[in-house]
């Protein structure tokens, strides 16, 4: 004989387990649907990986010259550029087909570069040299060559194109170059080893990293004077891990992001105030960094840990990190 | 045998309504109580996060080196104990619920409940479902404060996800302390019991450490983690945090309910129970 309560209680089961089961079978929401492609260098193993930004699976691994480090996509996207730092050339790469289209004479063990914003010339930091090269993007011709202090590395070029920022990295100063003249016009000293330069989109100021010294300057470009030294602390990590290295400026100027290396974290500042509003855990020792087509997500390179964290930028949390090849060191998107 | 039971017991006044009223009751009961003793309800909520903040701001650096499901980037040590501590403060709601049941027998406010016209079975689950909404308070009260330490899951839709995960691992818990509550005559002897049970459930488990770490430093350790069914507690809300089901551990998890609960059916039943064998306190009033 059954209890009349088994009876009853079979319908109210069966409504608990529809709930159960509707929740368990909640999943995230997928994921916007624009594609891009992301190229990312990997130093030691020789390559570039290019992953789709929608599926971040790899969609190649292409051979490049020998300790592939920066790299950078013309103005249209079209084209890709990296440094074959042990080559001694830029490689010009299809992002469609990714196949090598031409070499670039660069100089000696070229690190970082920065295009024109017009997508020619493409000026090229020598490290070994102390120069900065500049190469005819369309001739393939070396055009100038501007002497600058020991180890060049961090490159920033102004939005309208006139000015041209490098940074020494055994010298600790920003070189502030005119681009017409090709010619310094001012040397800025800033804390030890700078890595990374970056003009704020509305042209008013620099932010340079210095990966020893721990700190992002901050320079105003009418004046060359240090406005500003960003600190970094994050509770549980000690001070000579943290070195700052990539920066990136959201487009709309109120938000940066400092890469700072083997701390394995994100920084986000907030550009008017200077204060840290953030530090985003992502892979280890995190260099540089470059942001989709959108502006929707930064991908960041950790060389250490072999991989790229992606963040998403609206809401400032690290959403994936995914396998590369080994020691990924440059990145950049292109539609 | 069960149909003898229910057979032999009076038929009126049974109905889903009234069924209803004594769940409610016995909820209600529960509830009340957690509510008036102030000190239980900040010791369940202050323990883990003793562990929060303190704990694992000790440990922040020792993980971010590798990243495991349900992850998919680096997280912080204290992201990583968050289920783990969620299972903990489970772990003991179920063993202070069903303490409460060797509490009311010393008193003899279990004979009241036990004079009502239900099964025992559904009294079992009625003070099952009573813990799980307590412990499942205190855990919402825990996110509600991780929240603000920056520990929360990737998507908010995860605190709806975990509830079904709460839910189950939440009558597991709770299933197995009242099996076990049935054997212990006085509070004096489950108090001590508990941390025979807690301690090692707890830390021979992933919610510390993750298994491939226990794998490294110690294979018995990493196979007593994997047969403990706390390990799998922990997972299952893990996964669901994120939004994702851990099969193996839903089925662990749901098994071990099953195979507890029938232990404390059995061990509450007056006609074949270990209360009566043993002479429990409340088996001279039968």
């Amino acid at each position: 004989m059954k209890s009349p309560i088994s009876r009853r209680a079979v319908p109210a089961l069966a409504k608990a387990a529809a709930v159960f089961a509707g929740l368990a079978a909640l999943i995230a929401a997928p994921a916007p649907a624009w594609a891009a492609k992301v190229f990312v260098t990997n130093e030691r193993d020789h390559t570039m990986t290019v992953l789709d930004s929608e599926s971040l699976k790899t969609l190649q691994t292409v051979k490049t010259g020998r300790r592939p480090r920066g790299l950078t996509a013309s103005p249209d996207g079209k084209l890709i550029y990296v440094c074959a730092s042990d080559d001694n050339r830029v490689e010009v790469y299809d992002a469609n087909d990714y196949k090598l289209l031409r070499t670039l004479p660069s100089g000696p063990d070229p690190e970082l570069f920065v295009l024109h914003p017009s997508g020619n010339p493409l000026y090229i930091a020598n490290e070994d040299d102390a120069l900065v090269t500049i190469v005819d993007t369309e001739t393939g011709k070396v055009v100038g060559e501007i002497p600058v202090g020991v180890e060049p590395e961090g490159m920033g070029i102004s939005p309208d194109g006139k000015t041209l920022v490098n940074t020494s990295e055994t010298t600790s100063m920003a070189h502030f170059i005119d681009t017409t003249t090709k010619q310094i016009v001012e040397n800025v000293l800033v804390d030890s080893r700078p890595r990374v330069a970056q003009f704020t989109p509305d042209a008013k100021f620099t932010w340079v990293s210095a990966e020893v010294g721990g700190t992002v300057s901050v320079i105003d470009n009418a004046s060359h004077e240090v406005v500003k030294k960003i600190t970094f602390q994050i509770p549980g990590v000690n001070d000579e891990a943290i070195q700052p290295v990539g920066i990136r400026i959201t487009k709309d100027g109120n938000t940066a992001f400092v890469a700072l290396g083997p701390a394995n974290r994100v920084a986000i500042v907030d550009t008017h105030t200077y204060e840290i509003k953030k530090y985003l855990l992502v892979g280890q020792r995190v260099w540089q960094m470059a942001f989709s087509p959108d502006e929707s997500v930064l991908y960041t390179t950790n060389g250490n840990s072999n991989d790229i964290s992606v963040i998403d930028v609206a809401s400032q949390k690290v959403t994936k990190s995914v396998t590369v090849g080994r020691g990924p060191w440059g990145v950049v998107a292109v539609p | 045998m069960s149909a003898t039971t229910v057979e032999t017991r009076p038929r009126a006044g049974i109905s889903a309504r009234g069924a209803l009223i004594c769940l409610t009751g016995i909820v209600w009961r529960e509830g009340l109580r957690f509510l008036h003793q102030r000190g239980r309800f900040l010791s369940a909520l202050v323990r883990p996060l003793v562990w929060l903040f303190i704990f694992a701001a000790g440990f922040r650096a020792t993980l971010g080196v590798s990243i495991i499901p349900p992850y998919e980037t680096y997280v912080l040590y204290e992201v990583y104990i968050a289920p783990g501590l969620i299972a903990m403060i489970q772990l003991f709601n179920g063993l202070q619920s069903s303490l409460s049941m060797v509490y009311d027998r010393e008193v003899g406010a279990m004979r009241i409940l036990l004079v009502s016209p239900y099964p025992r079975w559904f009294l079992l689950v009625s003070k099952l479902i009573a813990g799980i909404a307590v412990s499942i308070l205190q855990v919402y009260a825990f996110l509600l404060v991780a929240y603000f330490w920056d520990v929360q899951p990737d998507d908010p839709i995860g605190y709806l996800t975990v509830l079904p995960a709460l839910v189950l691992t939440g009558f597991m818990l709770g299933a197995m302390g009242l099996a076990m509550s049935s054997v212990f005559k006085q509070l004096e002897n489950f108090a001590s019991v508990m941390n025979f049970v807690i301690f090692p459930m707890f830390f021979a488990s992933s919610a510390l450490y993750p298994l491939w770490r226990v794998q490294q430093a110690s294979i018995p350790l990493y196979n007593i983690c994997l047969w403990n069914p706390f390990t799998h507690a922990v997972e299952l809300i893990r996964f669901a945090l994120y939004g994702q089901i851990e099969w193996t551990s839903l089925a662990v998890v749901a098994c071990c309910s099953v195979v507890f609960f029938a232990a404390a059916i059995f061990a509450y039943d007056p006609s074949t129970g270990l209360t009566a064998r043993r002479g429990g306190p409340d088996a001279g009033a039968k």
